[in-house]
């Protein structure tokens, strides 16, 4: 078996396998160009929600912030990843919602499980009493 | 690969002479953009991790400094901004690249470099700044996981930045060769998932630590 | 600087107490282990086999070789988790009352960790990561995988990983946390030697290999599968090593950063699962379990589909239920992400979450037995021959149910306030793991090893092999439900209650059974090997298989087919052969393949090296073995020539010598 004999045209693939396996589109300065901007606005938003104390509360807030998040990721997805339901045959996508699914998974779970946990088991030391703790030795 | 289901399509209209031994060359899709999109994803669930962890135990303050006390907006959005150009720049390589003119693709590389070296800079020096403050990682849970998470995406913007010196490198060497440019492609796909991963770390561990 | 500090600096902790000279039974294993490994290395010498090794399997790139090299590493591993488990066996069986038997607590709770780490990381992931590798190209009619040079990095870093948990026996000591190490117990304050750093370092350094190799087998069975098969047609243990791989690419990270914060707490001093500073340690149980449970079914959706092979070909018939089994395979990967709680519902999350997870664990059962029924149902009317692999799969199918069923149990949050942490536990683990693991793995083996060496395994020795397993397991483990029953808790090395004591020596006994067993299949490997000329298989087609890895010849040349298959219908090569199929024998071409490399074992090298500087906090080894780690990485990419063709002419020979080989005996 130990007998094959390196052949010289070792470039293999080089040859015969231009961009097509990629299954990627060409990227466009269209592209890259829209996704910037948009990426620039849902960043700008959520600073400047935050740090001119738009909303009084602070729920209504977080939940801008984490949605203004969430649509720049896909932005960012879209434009810069350029994710489609076609690349790889698919695959990619599927890839990719499966992770996301376990993503959702694990920080909800762990934080539902540990929430109830801690309510439980220590009800005097949930986090808010930051200032009780202040005051132990 | 269309030509060979053809082939199977063929044989299965005529069930009576099926071919079962392909007479020409077979060779599969490669699949390095499939297996490093996997990859990413695996990334993806550490930082998942990292996540969660800084959800439990991100108001863990131990009596010591809350994230309101400690983080500085403005740098945090300069940081950003620099991380959001190194994309763009890395998007005009890729441009570049496929006009397959190699000098303006490395000169686009380069600049990409910049924006996450200075993006690296600015963060080492916010963690030295909290370190100095007595805010050190060690101080609560709550700067445990806030290093942690930060720390980590900074140590994938390293590598990051030593994965595209070398390959301006080989590039250089080489040219915009079939590899180099499959290597490129990666390195892209790497670099933007940073950015994603990114707009997680300002969103809640930034902007929602100063929240009350 | 004085001496001792330069000395310090250098090897950090590590002194010469670090060698366990006054432990007698270390010390004994020590000698052993030198005096073997000597004669080996000696022999290897001897024979001049180092170049043929190197260059025939170190740096080989072929799956097969590689899948090979995984069993050989599972079954090695296999005998030092075993000598842990009968270890403790004795000891649980005579240190009783006044007796404290032979083990000192700290060395038990070595033991035990040791057993537990080594089986599931070092035995059963190997095995099952062999038997992948070996099998799932063969079975799409591919060449080699998607990523070669990856592969074999893969294989290299799992044995680093268990090299080092193998030189903890000498140097130090291992872990005494048991397997999953939980803080606080397995914290900087509660274990400051280098134990639990053992651990950390050699499962992640494994961890990093069996990510890369999840990722490389998705990706080949993506994109490397023969015309003509889709997903529907690709064999079952391609699809259960398909969720495998899923699992494991979306498991492991969640272990290799929930270890990443335990080395935190160690060495930098930050306080994730500290008692102190607003650690919290349960956080560690949960995000370990969120890779743990998981990873249960890493190790069973493989061996579900080694079954559902072996049912199949010795039942001669198709796979009843094939589309159900499919998406019973499906159902399980999606459910194993949503019952982590399960191990932890003593925790004191309350009444709703214990009983989200409660419900969604006993939901899994419902996928799992409709397999169990699949099987039945293909053996229904089937023409069964009872060969090896079938008994080890009718064991499985009797066995793992009492298994399954003892789980659902303890997914009843009530019952497992009762039974957690109780030898029922134990028992109920190793019913699964054992007689569902272990036995599928058995059959695996058996089914495939003549088309990985061209010759059967001796069959009466396989038989031996399989009664003593099965018999010896169900003495060993069945009265650790009674037990359990009884309130005994796990990982004890002394009980005081002498009514206790004759449950335990029936257990010890059963362990005896189950040496046997093990002493059965080597001796069955080397009667094999010496019988090999009478057990040899010419065909290719042992068993009358029907998938393709069986249309190739046994061995299987390097580039598996020398014409990529068409398929069109799920059972390829069976269809083939009612077809009456005919070997194309003319127009060869040239076979592109990809080329042998180092750069796995000495990446992997630098790896082993990294993981044992930081253990001994030798902090300029570690940064030095790291730069040289990076730069041999980069280097590595500047070769850009990895493959080579096959000649033409040489595909011609091979197949040739085939062509008269099955002339000549069929």
């Amino acid at each position: 078996m130990s007998t094959h004999t390196d052949t010289t045209h070792g470039h293999g693939h080089d040859d015969h396998g231009h961009d097509h396996d990629s299954g990627h589109s060409p990227s466009t300065m269209k592209g890259y160009m829209t996704g910037f901007v948009l990426a620039v606005i849902l960043t700008a938003i959520p600073f400047w929600v935050v740090m001119g104390h738009v909303f009084t509360s602070s729920a209504t807030t977080a939940s801008v912030v984490l949605g203004l998040a969430a649509v720049q990721i896909v932005v960012h997805m879209i434009y810069f990843l350029h994710m489609n339901a076609r690349s790889e045959g698919g695959w990619n996508m599927l890839a990719l919602i499966f992770t996301l699914v376990l993503v959702v998974i694990t920080l909800t779970g762990s934080i539902w499980v540990m929430y109830h946990l801690n309510d439980n088991m220590m009800p005097g030391m949930m986090h808010d009493d930051a200032a009780a703790m202040k005051n132990m030795p | 690969m269309s030509d060979t289901h053809a082939i199977a399509a063929n044989a299965a209209a005529n069930p009576e002479k099926l071919q079962f031994w392909m007479t020409e060359d077979h060779h599969p899709e490669n699949g390095t953009l499939l297996g490093f999109w996997l990859y990413l994803m695996s990334d993806c669930l550490i930082f998942a991790t990292l996540f969660a962890v800084y959800g439990v135990l991100g108001r863990s303050y131990a009596g010591g400094p809350s994230g309101a006390d400690l983080f500085e907006l403005p740098l945090v959005a300069v940081n950003t901004a620099m991380l959001l150009l190194s994309s763009i720049t890395y998007g005009f390589a890729v441009l570049e690249m496929q006009r397959n003119r190699k000098s303006q693709t490395l000169l686009w590389l380069a600049i990409t470099g910049l924006f996450g070296a200075a993006f690296l800079g600015i963060e080492l020096w916010e963690f030295s700044h909290l370190i100095h403050e007595g805010a050190g990682p060690g101080r609560s849970a709550f700067l445990s996981s806030f290093f942690t998470l930060v720390g980590t995406h900074g140590l994938h913007v390293t590598f990051g930045i030593i994965w595209l010196i070398t390959l301006m490198v080989q590039v250089g060497k080489k040219g915009l060769i079939h590899e180099n440019r499959r290597r490129l492609m990666c390195l892209s796909m790497f670099w933007h998932f940073l950015d994603v991963v990114w707009v997680g770390v300002f969103s809640f561990v930034y902007l929602m630590g100063v929240l009350k | 600087m004085t001496m001792p500090d330069l000395t310090k600096l250098l090897f950090g902790r590590l002194t010469w107490e670090a060698i366990p000279f006054h432990e007698p039974i270390l010390l004994v294993t020590f000698c052993a282990v030198a005096l073997g490994g000597a004669a080996l290395l000696g022999f290897l010498t001897y024979k001049r086999a180092w170049g043929y090794l190197w260059n025939e399997w170190f740096t080989s790139i072929d799956h097969k070789k590689i899948g090979i090299m995984y069993m050989v590493l599972g079954i090695v591993m296999l005998l030092r988790g075993f000598s842990d488990a009968i270890m403790m066996r004795i000891q649980q069986a005579i240190s009783f009352g006044d007796s404290v038997g032979y083990l000192p607590p700290h060395h038990y709770d070595q033991v035990f960790t040791a057993h537990g780490v080594i089986m599931i990381f070092f035995v059963a992931m190997p095995l099952v990561t062999g038997l992948m590798n070996f099998v799932v190209p063969l079975q799409i009619g591919a060449r080699d995988v998607a990523f070669p040079f990856l592969n074999n990095f893969s294989f290299w870093m799992t044995t680093a990983g268990a090299a080092l948990v193998m030189m903890s026996l000498f140097v130090g000591e291992f872990a005494r946390t048991g397997w999953l190490a939980y803080p606080p117990l397995s914290g900087i304050a509660q274990s400051p030697d280098v134990g639990v750093d053992y651990y950390i370092w050699s499962l992640q350094i494994a961890g990093v290999g069996t990510t890369l190799s999840g990722i490389n087998l998705i990706a080949t069975i993506v994109k490397m599968r023969a015309p003509g098969m889709s997903l529907m047609k690709m064999p079952v243990f391609t699809w259960t090593a398909l969720c495998t791989n899923v699992l494991i690419v979306a498991a492991f990270p969640v272990l290799t950063a929930v270890l990443v914060l335990l080395a935190l707490d160690r060495y930098v001093g930050t306080n994730f699962f500290t008692t102190e500073f607003g650690g919290n340690a349960m956080m560690y149980v949960n995000l370990i379990w969120i890779w743990g449970h998981p990873e249960v079914y890493i190790l069973v959706l493989p061996v579900f589909g080694v079954f559902s092979e072996v049912v199949s070909t010795f039942s001669q018939k198709r796979l009843f239920g094939y589309a159900s089994m499919v998406y019973a395979t499906v159902v399980i990967t999606v459910l194993s992400y949503l019952v982590w709680l399960h191990h932890f519902f003593t925790m004191g999350s309350g009444a709703s979450v214990n009983s989200f997870f409660g419900i969604t664990t006993m939901i899994i059962s419902i996928p799992t037995g409709a397999k169990i029924f699949n099987w039945l149902f293909t053996m229904y009317r089937g023409r069964i021959t009872f060969d090896v692999p079938m008994l080890w799969t009718v064991g499985f199918m009797v066995t793992f149910v009492i298994g399954g069923m003892t789980g659902v149990m303890l997914a009843i949050p009530p019952a497992d306030f009762v039974l957690h942490n109780s030898l029922f536990l134990i028992a109920h683990f190793h019913n699964v793991i054992i007689g569902g693991v272990l036995f599928g793995l058995m059959a695996g083996i058996t089914y495939w090893f003549p088309k990985a060496f061209g010759y059967k395994l001796d069959p009466f020795w396989g038989k031996c092999s399989f009664w003593f397993w099965l018999i010896g397991f169900y003495f060993a483990f069945m009265p650790l439900y009674v037990l359990g029953f009884m309130g005994v808790t796990r990982r004890m090395s002394h009980f005081e209650d002498p009514s206790l004591q004759i449950w335990f020596e029936i257990a010890a006994f059963g362990a005896f059974l189950i040496a046997i067993g093990i002493a059965c299949f080597l001796i069955q490997l080397v009667v094999s090997y010496r019988r090999r000329e009478q057990l040899r298989d010419y065909t290719g087609d042992p068993w009358n298989g029907r998938t393709l890895e069986w249309s190739t010849s046994s061995p299987p040349p390097p580039y598996n087919f020398a014409f990529t298959p068409i398929i069109h219908d799920g059972d390829a090569w069976y269809q083939m052969k009612q077809r009456g199929h005919e070997r194309r024998l003319e127009g060869y071409l040239p076979i592109h393949m990809p080329k042998n490399t180092w750069a796995g074992i000495v990446l992997s090298g630098i790896s082993l090296v990294i993981g044992f500087a930081l253990i001994w906090h030798m902090w300029p080894l570690a940064i030095l073995a790291f730069v040289s780690l990076v730069v041999t990485a980069i280097v590595h990419t500047f070769n850009y020539k990895r493959d080579y063709y096959i000649p033409a002419d040489e595909v011609a020979r091979e197949e040739a010598a085939r062509t008269e080989l099955l002339a000549a005996h069929v």
